[in-house]
């Protein structure tokens, strides 16, 4: 799967659906970025099934999608049964945005690796994303 | 005629040499102060003090007298003591009656004016059952599909005394054509209907990023809704210039107000080369502030921006009319500003930055719910929300005065000085091109990206304080979620059921016809598109039907990718 010359973390950081919020998305593109990663960004209004075709033609590590319009429960929902479908399951899911923590267990439940709660310092979005890649291995 | 004698300043500068020589001196050798540099958000030096020596060069006539040109200390004459600011709570969400219900709530809390959060779907010009409308039907806004949802959301609620915000951006001017029909339908005199569209696209594709079309297209949409309703219904602001959106995407201060300058200009010159004289519609161009943390900064912005706009209308478009050139402004306070972490806070952030606006001399304003970190506000939020105005209305006093805070030093100065740095901006656009042109190249959205970033560093560094979450941290206090207002599954598929019932009992030839002779118009931009557009939501035509129908025309848009 990987060309396993570089161990570069490769991050799709995604929008889902119609949230226009892309703020966070962009800085923490850059602070991914900045720490040493290869990102892409896919820009707005992508369906689930458009993000996981991106993410394997990519060929990422991990997806992180920025969700703040509330909708993140059946988008998540979504995304998880696209990646099953097209049997990518191998790459980790990351979630940010606004998403109240009651639905937390919903989203891992979806195939969500990780939440990254609003506040998160630049090291903790950082450490997260490197802790699932390494410390578990390459999916 | 500056505000003070040339004698007087120099005996000023005299004193301050003495003071900073003797008392100054003694305190900075016992006592270093906390910082090197002390600035605004912005990054505006300030000083320790300020003097009349600093307002030395101010002309009087800069500050002028409110209600007058250049507008610095107010819009009106009168202002709060002839009539208090609108307290103007934006609700929506679920299905039409949801938030019909929740405004009769509001009013009932006191609320002066109403104003509507439309769904993403309805947003971007898609019925509710569009595969994209997917998760997100009446999720973070009300769901309209058709003129018959508009005449449900506003059910007993009087069109002619009440005004009505639209929070509505590219199909703008669709749900204004359901809402002229809904009151043409009531009876209503078109004369007496008051509110505001926001319908701002520019700053759409620099920030908020809601779009259906290209930039140009969007633009002349914009047009024909700003020249239709200054006739048709001449107390509707067919926009709402939005700055708060740019601040919430990361700008400061001085972007938030230069840029939209900059969009104001692209506007007018669109208007004004379309045949319409700019007293004729300037009077009914309306905007919309953020009222952000750094206090004094923000309200020394709502005074520049009201001078900026003076001297634009009055200079570069030679308005007339005094209306003109009266920047009348909607406040939000800053929901960038709020926590999940100690949510209760919140209210005390809020309460701050809406004192702040009533000092600025907004003329409505929304406060942010205590929880909208975390969902919608829930009806609890919003009561108390609607009290923090209440508070600072009826409570402390702060009304009595006119721009209480014009003539400090300090003010003064940091207005003149944000004025300055807004005009270096706007020579910067029109050098480089003006607005639509720099849009269309991603130029504000690379410097609003570029300001988010840094904004985060400072946050991230703990140097940009935010109390509980990176000072003062209770770890204890962390994980508590707040109530959340409660998301109705069953308002996709009632929006649905509606929409295919609309579909069976209209005339579809009709329909059909309609949608044929509005693209047809819409491929030259000689014909205003309101009219057609009016008789086609009266047929029952969808809003996603119409939306789409010009995106065959006009194509849809392709951001450009920045980071």
């Amino acid at each position: 799967m990987k060309s396993a010359q570089t161990d570069v973390i490769r991050v799709l950081v995604a929008k889902l659906g119609l949230d226009g919020h892309d703020r966070g998305a962009k800085v923490v593109a850059r602070v991914l970025r900045d720490a040493g990663m290869e990102v892409i960004y896919s820009g707005l209004y992508k369906t689930p099934a458009q993000v996981v075709t991106a993410a394997i033609q990519e060929d990422v590590d991990v997806i992180g999608v920025s969700l703040l319009s509330g909708s993140h429960v059946p988008l998540f929902r979504e995304l998880g049964r696209n990646l099953r479908e097209q049997k990518a399951e191998h790459i980790f899911v990351v979630a940010g945005g606004v998403i109240p923590e009651r639905d937390y267990p919903a989203l891992l439940e979806s195939g969500v690796d990780v939440v990254v709660p609003q506040e998160a310092r630049a090291e903790v979005i950082i450490s997260a994303i490197r802790d699932l890649v390494t410390a578990r291995g390459r999916k | 005629m500056t505000l003070y004698s040339k004698a007087a300043i120099d005996e000023v500068r005299t004193r301050q040499g003495e003071w900073e020589a003797r008392e100054l001196d003694a305190a900075l050798r016992s006592r270093p102060e906390e910082k090197e540099r002390f600035a605004t958000e912005s990054g505006i030096p300030l000083k320790r003090i300020y003097t009349a020596a600093d307002v030395a060069d101010i002309p009087a006539s800069d500050l002028g007298f409110p209600g007058a040109y250049p507008f610095t200390r107010g819009a009106y004459p009168t202002m709060y003591r002839g009539r208090p600011w609108t307290i103007r709570q934006v609700a929506g969400f679920g299905n039409p009656e949801a938030t019909n219900q929740r405004y009769k709530y509001m009013i009932q809390t006191g609320q002066t004016g109403l104003s509507t959060d439309f769904d993403l779907p309805t947003l971007l010009g898609l019925d509710s059952d569009d595969p994209m409308s997917f998760g997100e039907v009446g999720r973070c806004g009300v769901a309209i599909d058709t003129i018959e949802d508009v005449d449900r959301l506003f059910d007993g609620i009087d069109l002619e005394k009440i005004s009505v915000s639209l929070t509505i951006n590219p199909s703008a001017w669709v749900v204004y054509s359901m809402f002229v029909a809904v009151a043409e339908q009531r009876g209503c005199d078109f004369t007496k209907l008051s509110g505001t569209l926001q319908a701002d696209p520019l700053k759409e594709y620099v920030a908020q990023k809601e779009w259906i079309y290209p930039v140009r297209p969007a633009v002349r949409l914009l047009r024909d809704l700003i020249m239709y309703s200054a006739k048709a219904t001449p107390r509707i602001n067919p926009i709402s210039l939005s700055g708060y959106h740019l601040s919430d995407v990361g700008g400061n201060a001085i972007q938030e107000i230069a840029f939209i300058m900059a969009f104001t200009i692209a506007y007018c010159d669109e208007v004004i080369e379309a045949g319409m004289n700019i007293d004729d519609f300037a009077p009914r161009l309306s905007f919309f502030f953020i009222s952000h943390q750094d206090f004094f900064e923000q309200i020394c912005k709502f005074r520049a921006a009201r001078r900026v706009y003076a001297k634009l209308m009055a200079e570069r478009f030679n308005a007339k009319k005094p209306e003109s050139m009266r920047l009348r402004v909607h406040v939000q306070t800053a929901a960038m500003s709020l926590t999940k972490i100690e949510y209760q806070n919140n209210l005390m952030r809020t309460a701050i930055q809406a004192l702040g606006a009533v000092l600025g001399g907004c003329q409505s304003m929304h406060t942010n719910g205590l929880d909208e970190a975390f969902a919608i506000p829930t009806e609890e939020a919003m009561k108390l929300a609607i009290r923090t105005q209440q508070i600072i209305r009826d409570e402390i006093n702060v009304t009595s005065v006119i721009d209480p805070l014009g003539g400090s030093y300090f003010v003064e100065r940091l207005t003149k000085d944000m004025e300055d740095e807004i005009w270096k901006v706007l020579h910067e656009v029109d050098e480089r091109g003006g607005a639509i042109k720099l849009v269309e190249e991603g130029w504000f959205q690379q410097k609003l990206a570029d300001s988010a970033y840094e904004t985060f560093r400072k946050i991230d560094s703990g140097e940009k304080i935010s109390v509980g979450v990176n000072r003062y941290v209770d770890e204890s206090s962390s994980a508590a979620d707040a109530d959340i207002h409660p998301y109705d599954d069953d308002c996709t598929q009632l929006q649905i059921d509606r929409l295919n019932d609309v579909r069976s009992r209209r005339d579809n030839a009709l329909v059909t016809r309609l949608l044929d002779e509005l693209a047809e118009q819409a491929l030259s931009d000689k014909t205003n598109l309101l009219p057609k557009t009016i008789e086609l939501v009266k047929a029952r035509a969808t809003l996603g039907e119409i939306c789409s129908r010009l995106r065959d025309v006009w194509g849809s848009y392709d951001e450009p990718l920045i980071v």
